[in-house]
């Protein structure tokens, strides 16, 4: 069965990169502009995966993360925050959220598809 | 797999300049005294945004800059600090940084390493000038230059220590040894087991996660009937030592999926790339319905294993999963050059529709009935699709409104003045041709405005206007023109000074001449009434250039102006540059285009109305105004069939505050045109400013009827 991803970021070139990466690897990718906009769209999908951007307008990955983990269908797939910053705090707040792992940015394709590799199933 | 990233530079590059306009259009609106904490955040995630695209693509130094700026924004949002306006100086003079190291990367131009090394200085300096002053005590805070990120901070989460012992009796080697890793994961974990315990394990564990988070790491896999889980307090200074030594057994323990730091694209600190929170949710929920431990086996497996990520779906079948794109982003990013042969095409397709209905003409209305109901349902969508695909390119000129804040921010500080700037019907949409022509000649009117228009706030006290002047920029569609106004509360034009400076450069000026006429002569080349030539304005290198501008783009420009009230500048512009409509007109067997904006009428004159100047040019009486004639068939050398001029029609024009009588063979219609450049095909002609291919497949040129007016005023004189 062909993977779902959502990929989360309001960076245009980012998440078109991230969708470039992921769909040549064969995954089918949703795109999300904000947290608002994936919650929507995680609402109307079935998605194996989100990799999530943390800053982010109107709702960010942490909130994202939060609500996402109380709908029933995402309890338990696999969540990755990318953030610029690779500070604890922010590690321990994602973790705090429910967020599976983490991924810096900047990264590269690469890199990209050995991480969502090691939790996609 | 090795992905071009070539291919995102262009997105990434139009996307940081959004940014950095979003970017400068917050800090202009931020007040300093009660900075909103929206703005403060917009400002800060449009740096944060540049610096991860920077960092991804490899531009080192937007992301070496972009990080100073985010590092201090991050503080002002937090509330650490208090906004300056030095700060604000030295974002904006950051954002020109970037904004030059954008158009480096692009391959226009280059940055200044020197003034990108003050600015990063500056904004360092600031940052650290207000870390003294503002001390905060709390650690989180502190925490924020990410240099020191490099090293994991341990402060920020509280490390405990446990006592782990359960009873393993009915576990298998494998799950214990599953088991283990789990809490290794955790933090660092000391085997504290006896020989010969019977199946009775002892652990130390030393982690920042809580006692719930060990126990459910434990529950799912040992009876937590025998399961004791004890936390030992223990003094700070131990504590912190235990810290580090967890956190480096940590990372030790993920060194097996950190990727080698020279992997790492730019020269960001050192960070691990990534990595997974054990224990969180990961797996599939599918897997719930299996066995219970399995979700803890495979996600041990899944951060332990050093083998290739399993990508089960390959390549090829990636081809067919493109059904999702209805749902991906509502927009998308189209090169302007597919987007320009997408309405050369359509241009083609309204020919090709001209023609057929012109062929279609000749059969019987009645007899091909269907045929002309197809023609007219044709034509009709050829109409739709044109415009629909003309409004692809069309843009609301907020994108040039949006730059003159700071315009006007800078200029007025420069010279001392109090200026508010507003802004009228930004969303007014125009060719992007045209926003990225109006931008210079627009800036140019305001610096003006400013400079000439706007008094000093003494001398607008003194006149009885508030301190503070006001420009107002405003566009708004009128007819099929855009029309732009630069309006200004200031001093107006001075008529006699405009005179006197004509008279004195050897202008043809005389004191009849209209308030229009006169406020005309400040567009003339080297001309400039300013008392003093400051590097703003005043050395009269300009207007000339605005007004040429403006006219290359099919507009005109006017001038309103009232003496110690203000002046206002309308630019007046074809909504498109691509199509246009005009009047086609015969003369002897060629056809003409007139754009149909310059036209105020078409009249058949009687013989009487025509006099000849001093044998020379002929003019047109019409109602009362003597026009100079322009015959077509002179102009261009053609044999009309008609000569004399009552037998004929006279259209008359209207360009640049004179008119004049063009005199034709006839008038034939008025069309739509799509415009197709003589220059670029062969070659510049006077008079001419464009061709189209008419309906029956005939090329017909449009008429430059600004340079024609002006020809025929030159002959006059």
């Amino acid at each position: 069965m062909i993977k779902t991803i959502l990929a989360v970021d309001d960076s245009a070139s980012i998440r078109q990169m991230v969708a470039f990466t992921l769909k040549g690897a064969g995954y089918e990718v949703i795109q999300a502009v904000d947290g608002q906009d994936a919650l929507d769209k995680a609402n109307s999908h079935q998605v194996n995966l989100v990799l999530t951007d943390i800053n982010m307008p109107r709702m960010d990955g942490l909130k994202l993360l939060e609500l996402l983990r109380k709908l029933a269908q995402y309890k338990n797939i696999p969540i990755l925050i990318l953030t610029t910053e690779s500070g604890d705090e922010i590690k321990a707040k994602g973790r705090a959220a429910g967020a599976t792992g983490w991924l810096v940015k900047p990264f590269d394709p690469k890199r990209l598809l050995e991480v969502i590799g090691k939790v996609i199933s | 797999m090795s992905t071009d990233l070539e291919q995102f530079y262009e997105i990434f590059f139009e996307e940081s300049s959004e940014l950095l306009a979003d970017m400068e259009a917050c800090l202009l609106r931020l007040d300093v005294n009660s900075p909103d904490l929206e703005d403060l955040n917009a400002i800060f995630r449009a740096a944060h945004s540049i610096k991860g695209g920077a960092g991804t693509f490899g531009f080192a130094d937007m992301t070496e800059m972009t990080h100073m700026l985010e590092t201090l924004l991050d503080r002002l949002r937090r509330g650490e600090l208090k906004v300056r306006s030095e700060m604000v100086d030295a974002f904006l003079k950051a954002g020109d940084v970037i904004k030059a190291q954008l158009a480096g990367h692009r391959g226009e131009g280059q940055a200044d390493p020197a003034v990108a090394e003050s600015v990063c200085e500056e904004l360092k300096k600031l940052s650290e000038d207000s870390q003294e002053a503002v001390l905060v005590v709390d650690t989180m805070a502190t925490n924020f230059d990410t240099q020191a990120n490099s090293m994991p901070q341990a402060n920020d989460v509280a490390q405990l220590n446990f006592n782990i012992e359960f009873s393993g009796t009915d576990l298998n080697s494998a799950t214990i040894e599953n088991l283990l890793a789990n809490l290794k994961g955790l933090g660092s974990l000391e085997n504290l087991t006896p020989e010969n315990s019977e199946g009775r394990y002892k652990l130390a564990l030393t982690t920042s996660n809580s006692e719930e988070d060990v126990w459910e790491n434990l529950a799912f896999l040992v009876d937590p009937a025998s399961l004791k889980i004890e936390t030992i307090p223990f003094d700070n200074a131990r504590a912190r030592v235990a810290t580090e030594v967890g956190f480096l057994n940590e990372s030790v323990s993920n060194a097996e999926f950190l990727v080698a730091e020279d992997e790492l694209t730019c020269a960001l600190p050192p960070a691990p790339g990534y990595g997974f929170f054990p224990g969180a949710p990961a797996a599939p929920k599918d897997i719930e319905d299996s066995e219970t431990n399995s979700r803890k086996t495979q996600l041990h497996n899944a951060s332990n294993s050093k083998s290739e990520p399993q990508l089960l779906p390959t390549k090829s079948s990636g081809k067919a999963n493109v059904a999702t794109s209805a749902s991906e982003t509502s927009s998308i990013r189209v090169s302007i050059e597919r987007v320009d042969q997408m309405i050369n095409l359509v241009g083609e397709l309204v020919i090709t529709q001209a023609m057929l209905t012109q062929t279609a003409s000749q059969y019987d209305p009645v007899l091909f009935e269907k045929l002309h109901s197809g023609m007219s349902q044709l034509e009709r969508n050829t109409r739709d699709l044109q415009e629909s695909v003309m409004s692809i390119r069309m843009m609301p000129i907020s994108f040039v409104f949006s730059r003159y804040p700071r315009v006007v921010r800078d200029l007025a500080a420069k010279l001392n003045k109090r200026v508010e700037l507003k802004t009228v019907g930004e969303n007014t949409e125009l060719d992007k041709g045209l926003i990225e022509k109006i931008a210079d000649p627009l800036t140019h009117l305001v610096r003006n405005s400013l400079d000439h228009g706007i008094e000093v706030a003494e001398k607008r006290i003194a006149a009885g206007k508030p301190a503070q002047g006001t420009i107002t920029l405003r566009a708004f569609h009128q007819g099929g023109s855009i029309v732009i106004e630069v309006s200004d509360d200031g001093a107006g034009l001075n008529k006699e000074k405009i005179l006197a400076k004509a008279k004195e450069r050897g202008l043809p000026v005389h004191d009849g001449m209209t308030d229009q006429e006169v406020w005309l002569l400040i567009f003339e080349a080297g001309f400039s009434t300013a008392d003093q030539v400051t590097d703003v304005s005043g050395r009269g290198v300009g207007m000339d250039v605005v007004k040429r501008n403006i006219q290359s783009l099919g507009g005109r420009i006017d001038i309103e102006s009232a003496f110690g009230v203000g002046t206002r500048i309308s630019i007046r512009l074809p909504l498109t540059l691509a199509i246009l409509d005009g009047l086609s007109v015969v003369v002897g067997d060629q056809m003409f285009i007139v754009p149909l904006n310059y036209i105020t009428e078409s009249l058949q004159p009687t013989a009487t109305d025509i006099k000849t100047v001093s044998g020379q040019g002929r003019v047109v009486q019409v109602r009362g105004e003597y026009l100079p004639v322009i015959a077509l068939h002179e102009f261009f050398n053609l044999r009309p069939n008609v000569t004399e001029i009552h037998k004929g029609i006279l259209v008359i024009l209207e360009a640049e505050g004179h008119k004049a009588a063009l005199f034709v063979d006839d008038l034939v219609g008025q069309h739509q045109v799509v415009i197709k450049s003589l220059e670029s095909n062969y070659r510049r002609v006077q008079g001419v400013s464009g061709a189209t291919i008419m309906g029956d497949g005939k090329v017909a040129l449009i008429l430059d009827t600004a340079a024609l007016v002006m020809a025929s005023q030159q002959e006059l004189v």
